[in-house]
């Protein structure tokens, strides 16, 4: 694992890691009315086809970031380039994943699925045969007449992760996406959702508090700092993803790393 | 008034329960429904009061004036302004308060108009009606739209302003226009609460038509209670009374059917 890769490094040469950054943040700067500083110019590149956290204590602007990368809010100075074009309103490059799931209560689990298809003008057949296939792609065979209220928290976001699959974009975004899921279900989810996302290629910017799911699931991870939100390190977790889960659990790398972050954050919370 | 609550009660089962098929809950309803009843009854042969009838006869007086056709024609008469009125409310008012939850200037310049037609006096602002709009069919339909709209509008309003901000950027990361916004998200969202309006409105326009009958003209079932009142039919009089209520609560249980079928499938599901 390689701790405190410099950020303004991983800027200036895209193109180092699997053909380059998918995302890159150029010096983003974000403050809430005008006070409240979130954001402190951060530079940040997001390798393609790989898994990168944005891990840090609460209140230290990742969530900011994310919807900043989504088109969901303006950045106060900074840009923001996807596939090296240079972006300032959501995309279809990009889907977003959301941590209390967003998902239409008046709708079925297929409609919610194929929402984003409905909004892009695709024909009912054409959205209907899509979202079939991501529904049972994230284990939901037999829901898709089903509305939200009759699914368990765990299986809205299934639905939730369907639906930013279903528009098949590059980067998935996803913003805390199992912090309103039990602990088992989550368990659950992290392992399929890597088993899914590495048949999917994608990107993946992920969102999180939680320091052992953040070195589970990632490929990077990067701290913040609490606000104004900077680059406190980058981490590579050096961990063979071909063990099983159970055994990356116990795997040395992996539990060196949580305890490296552990102490690194633990000085913010005095 | 007494039988205002029960009859107000007795459509309002949650749709939830499939028609004509009494669940348990239906059967309490039921329960309520006919003690009330039975009070009035036992109250009327007290008696409480030389002018106020039992329920028994009331009905009877009910079922002479439908059979000669008395309610029948008074109903004809008062729903004519009553229909024109609701849906001037229902659709201008529907129209207006989602607008005004969309757009802020819309807002600043109607909500204070609203707010204040609703906590008008409007029994004292018969006589004004009176005076620009004549006697006619025009100031029976202003006074339903006075009681009506404010309601219908200030929910519509309300129920829009408060669409919920995690729909709405949801829409907006799957590139959603602004037409689709709100044809697809904040007007489905804020469904109940501007059927709730609906309801209370139509409601309104029930007592609106009934007071414009009473003050202004006296035709239809307004007509129906003042002149048996005059002539102390009490039993008639009750009777016009209590159908208005009747049909009142009716139409808004209907209503409130007729939105969980066609707009809250998930509703009409998960009973």
């Amino acid at each position: 694992m390689s701790l405190a890769t410099d950020m303004t490094d991983t800027v200036k040469t895209p193109g180092a890691i699997d053909g380059g950054n998918v995302v890159e943040v150029r010096n983003v700067t974000k403050f809430y009315d005008g006070d409240i500083h979130a954001l402190d110019s951060v530079d940040l590149g997001f390798p393609a086809g790989q898994m990168t956290t944005l891990l840090g204590p609460s209140g230290c602007g990742k969530t900011t970031m994310l919807k900043i990368i989504a088109g969901l809010l303006e950045p106060t100075s900074g840009e923001i380039f996807v596939n090296g074009k240079q972006v300032t309103g959501p995309g279809p490059e990009r889907a977003f994943v959301f941590q209390d799931f967003a998902l239409l209560p008046w709708a079925t689990v297929l409609r919610n699925v194929a929402f984003g298809l409905e909004l892009r003008g695709d024909s009912k057949a054409e959205r209907e045969e899509i979202g079939r296939h991501y529904i049972a792609e994230v284990g939901l065979s037999g829901f898709e007449q089903k509305y939200p209220h009759e699914l368990s928290g765990g299986m809205r976001q299934r639905v939730g992760l369907a639906r930013a699959l279903a528009v098949n974009a590059d980067v998935l975004l996803m913003d805390e996406p199992f912090s309103a899921v039990d602990e088992q279900t989550r368990r659950k989810f992290q392992e399929d959702l890597l088993h899914l996302l590495s048949a999917e290629k994608k990107s993946v910017i992920f969102v999180t508090h939680s320091i052992e799911e953040a070195v589970y699931v990632s490929d990077q991870i990067v701290l913040l700092s609490p606000r104004p939100g900077r680059i406190h390190s980058t981490i590579r977790p050096d961990i063979d993803r071909g063990i099983s889960p159970d055994d990356i659990r116990r795997d040395k790398n992996y539990l060196d790393t949580v305890e490296t972050i552990w102490q690194d954050l633990r000085k913010y919370l005095d | 008034m007494t039988t205002s609550s029960a009859t107000g009660d007795l459509p309002r089962a949650p749709g939830r329960s499939p028609a004509f098929l009494p669940t348990k809950a239906a059967w309490y309803r039921i329960l309520s429904v006919v003690g009330l009843f039975v009070i009035w009854q036992i109250a009327a042969l007290i008696p409480i009061s030389p002018a106020f009838p039992t329920f028994t006869s009331t009905i009877v007086a009910f079922y002479e004036m439908v059979a000669d056709g008395r309610m029948i024609f008074a109903y004809a008469d008062t729903l004519k302004p009553l229909l024109i009125g609701v849906a001037i409310s229902a659709g201008f008012g529907i129209l207006l308060g989602i607008s005004m939850g969309l757009n802020r200037l819309f807002q600043w310049f109607w909500e204070p108009i609203f707010v204040v037609m609703q906590a008008a006096p409007v029994a004292a602002l018969i006589p004004l009606i009176t005076y620009v709009y004549g006697l006619g069919l025009t100031a029976k339909v202003v006074a339903v739209v006075i009681l009506a709209a404010p309601i219908i509008v200030l929910n519509s309003y309300k129920a829009v302003s408060n669409a919920s901000p995690n729909l709405i950027q949801m829409c907006a990361s799957f590139q959603g226009t602004r037409l689709q916004q709100i044809w697809k998200v904040i007007i489905p969202n804020a469904a109940p609460v501007m059927f709730a309006g609906l309801r209370l409105g139509i409601a309104g326009g029930f007592i609106g038509v009934i007071l414009a009958e009473l003050l202004i003209t006296p035709t239809g079932v307004g007509d129906l209670i003042t002149f048996h009142r005059s002539r102390a039919d009490y039993a008639e009089m009750y009777a016009a009374v209590l159908s208005v209520m009747t049909f009142s609560a009716l139409t808004v249980g209907l209503l409130e059917r007729a939105e969980i079928n066609f707009f809250r499938p998930e509703k009409k599901k998960g009973r």
